[in-house]
């Protein structure tokens, strides 16, 4: 059986390695798109509880900074993430599980939306404060190097407002002390919510801090699927040849609200024109029928495939419970004879 | 024409920086955006120049915050997010609430944390930190439970000469509503009995607050009375408040939505047990949230915070005592 599985994941993976490699990214950068327009619809329709974050137009870049990523590798994805979570290995179905508060899904309704991963594949769950990922993809990294474990790469990705805080100084000065195989995907989308690059950082240039930091520096044009292949496939090469942490920025527009209750109507027109402005998903669609890698209609068959994926997913998620409180464990460490169990008899008392 | 707390907590703003040059405000999105809920709208526009975004980094938010009040300023901070607070935790017990002990210079500083659970929020956009903040020597930590208190107690806030940590709720942002503005106050610092009862005397705070009142109603049906305090503030705690209420019913049940060890309601409790043992009829009680992270799913969530129902079933435990 296990072998039998095997078998057919070296299988899957021998087949992935045929399909060109923009086509692959592509595909991915689609099945983020679709399934990230069925989040915002069933938002719509209040069928998801709490806040829906997107990646609309930063698919490119963060299907790019995983998809060289393999097997034991270590991945810190933040909010803007679908695309780089599904290269690494996310489902669909546990996309939308986590969103539902499935008790099937792999965070089992305890938390949801963007904060869910598995930590024993390698995808950190991220907790909200921004810039904590970045010592903590680190620290994985550090015990792989304990165990005399190498080759293990990590990418973590942050946008630009959350190089801000702290927490991103001192864990990428940490990162770089340790000279640890990474790579910092900081997606420069212009705006932190509301808030414009004027008001977040006065440096001219934001991969000046790679210098500042003692690390390799790289930049790329996040709207471009090539652009980023192309810059992302060096830094995690170079991470992983030991060259340290490897900081990769990309120029680019989050093309949806801060979260679905935002209409981003502070969004500058000009920067919607600019460059930094175009849909990945249209240039990317270019680029690879222009190169003879696919046929428009390819792209409409892998559309069509994308949705059916999403509704299959959607049919098995929506259908399933969410954990029953009465049957919870409602346990917040795993040291059962150590909980603090005073507070359970009162409720039983009651 | 009425008022939601969150309208109020806005208004108090709008007044503060009207009557006082010396207030300003700083925190992310807070300008010509208004802040995440809307608390500073259009008020950048009527006050240039003193209501600022802040880039995503707490610490400095409010070490600014600080500095600008040792020379005189009088800045309301707002974290978007309570759970964000801690990242700005060591300026806040630290600096902030040693100065005055250490230096004899007050800090009079406002900050004002979103808190509480909503439907869907999780582990990290929906903590009660209030007693955290009560925990470190040199804070006030203010509670409001109503929209006359989200006005007043935010407006007191800023002209104390203290750190104020301001925990406003979100549930109560919009919905709680209250037909105008008062016109007076009573002080930051005293209890309120929010509904006078014989039987037992439930002292709760903030969002609780209502929980606690359809409670009472519920046992009204089968006969009993229950006191309701609103503390308010949590720091200072009005221990004679709830002392005098205890002495009239012999009964406490203390209730809060934050975690259970330690904090408000433990507080609470062993003051009451302290100070009016005598005054008891019965064990005291405290209903609080279960001691995990907040659950995001919306049945975990309900079971995981009291709600009116628990808090009438705690309660009819406490009176068959
Ligand atoms: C420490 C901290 N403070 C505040 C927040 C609230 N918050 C969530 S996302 C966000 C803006 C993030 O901007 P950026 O890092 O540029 O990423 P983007 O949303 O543009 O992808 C803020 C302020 C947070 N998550 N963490
Ligand atoms: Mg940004």
């Amino acid at each position: 059986m296990a072998a039998a599985i095997k078998d057919e994941a070296q299988e899957s993976e021998k087949l992935a390695q045929s399909v060109p490699l923009p086509v692959r990214a592509y595909r991915v950068m689609l099945r983020a798109r679709i399934i990230e327009e069925k989040l915002a619809s069933l938002y719509r329709a209040g069928m998801i509880k709490g806040g829906v974050f997107l990646g609309k137009g930063q698919e490119a870049l963060s299907t790019a900074s995983t998809i060289f990523l393999r097997k034991g590798d270590i991945y810190g994805p933040c909010i803007r993430d679908q695309a780089g979570r599904l290269a690494f290995g996310d489902t669909m179905l546990d996309t939308l599980r986590t969103y539902f508060g499935s008790a099937q899904g792999p965070m089992r309704g305890r938390d949801g939306n963007i904060h869910r991963g598995r930590p024993k594949e390698g995808s950190y769950a991220m907790i909200s404060h921004l810039g904590s990922m970045m010592a903590v993809v680190g620290g994985g990294l550090y015990a792989r190097r304990l165990r005399g474990e190498t080759g293990a790469v990590g990418v973590t990705s942050i946008g630009e407002g959350g190089t801000s805080t702290g927490a991103f100084h001192e864990g990428v000065n940490f990162l770089a002390v340790e000279k640890l195989p990474v790579v910092i995907v900081v997606a420069n989308n212009q705006y932190a919510y509301s808030t414009p690059n004027s008001r977040q950082f006065a440096c001219a240039d934001l991969l000046d801090r790679a210098k500042g930091y003692g690390i390799a520096g790289h930049r790329t044009d996040g709207t471009d699927i090539m652009a980023c292949l192309e810059t992302l496939e060096h830094a995690v090469s170079a991470a992983r040849e030991g060259g340290g942490p490897q900081m990769v920025l990309a120029s680019l527009l989050r093309l949806v609200g801060h979260g679905e209750h935002d209409d981003a109507s502070y969004v500058d027109a000009n920067l919607r024109k600019a460059n930094v402005g175009r849909d990945c998903m249209e240039v990317g669609a270019q680029e690879i029928t222009e190169a003879g890698l696919a046929t428009v209609a390819d792209i409409e068959a892998w559309t069509a495939e994308a949705q059916a994926e999403v509704e299959a997913a959607l049919s098995i998620a929506q259908r399933e419970k969410g954990p029953d409180p009465n049957n919870e464990d409602w346990r917040a460490i795993s040291t059962e004879r150590l909980v603090d169990g005073c507070y359970d008899d009162e409720e039983e008392d009651a | 024409m009425s008022v939601t707390y969150l309208e109020a907590i806005r208004s108090a703003q709008e007044r503060a920086l009207e009557t006082d040059p010396r207030v300003f405000i700083y925190g992310q999105d807070v300008g010509v955006f208004g802040g995440a809920f809307k608390a500073t709208k259009n008020l950048a526009a009527a006050f240039p120049g003193r209501v600022m975004d802040a880039p995503i980094s707490e610490d400095a938010i409010v070490g600014m915050a600080i500095g600008a009040a040792i020379e005189g300023a009088r800045p309301i901070v707002e974290m978007q997010f309570a759970d964000f607070s801690t990242v700005g935790f060591n300026q806040i017990v630290n600096q902030a609430a040693t100065l005055y002990f250490r230096t004899g210079v007050s800090c009079p500083m406002v900050v004002r944390l979103p808190s509480g659970g909503t439907v869907g929020g999780g582990p990290f956009h929906s903590q009660s930190l209030e007693a955290i903040y009560a925990h470190y020597p040199g804070l006030i930590v203010m509670t409001p439970a109503t929209v006359e208190d989200a006005y007043s107690m935010l407006l007191e806030a800023v002209t104390l000469d203290d750190p104020v940590i301001f925990c406003e709720h979100k549930l109560l942002y919009y919905h709680l509503k209250a037909d105008k503005l008062p016109d007076s106050a009573m002080p930051s610092g005293k209890a309120r009995v929010a509904r006078m009862g014989r039987d037992v005397t439930l002292v709760t705070y903030s969002a609780m607050l209502h929980e606690a009142l359809q409670a009472a109603d519920e046992l009204i049906e089968e006969g009993w009375q229950i006191e309701v305090i609103d503390l308010r503030t949590v720091k200072p705690l009005d221990t004679d408040t709830i002392l005098a209420s205890v002495a009239r019913t012999g009964r406490l049940l203390a209730v809060g939505e934050a975690w259970p060890w330690g904090g408000v309601t433990a507080e609470v409790v062993a003051r009451v047990t302290s100070e009016g043992f005598g005054l008891l009829d019965a064990a005291p009680m405290r209903l609080n949230a279960k001691d995990t992270p907040i659950p995001y799913h919306p049945d975990l969530w309900a079971t995981f915070r009291p709600t009116a129902e628990t808090i009438a079933a705690r309660l009819r435990q406490l009176l068959t005592q």
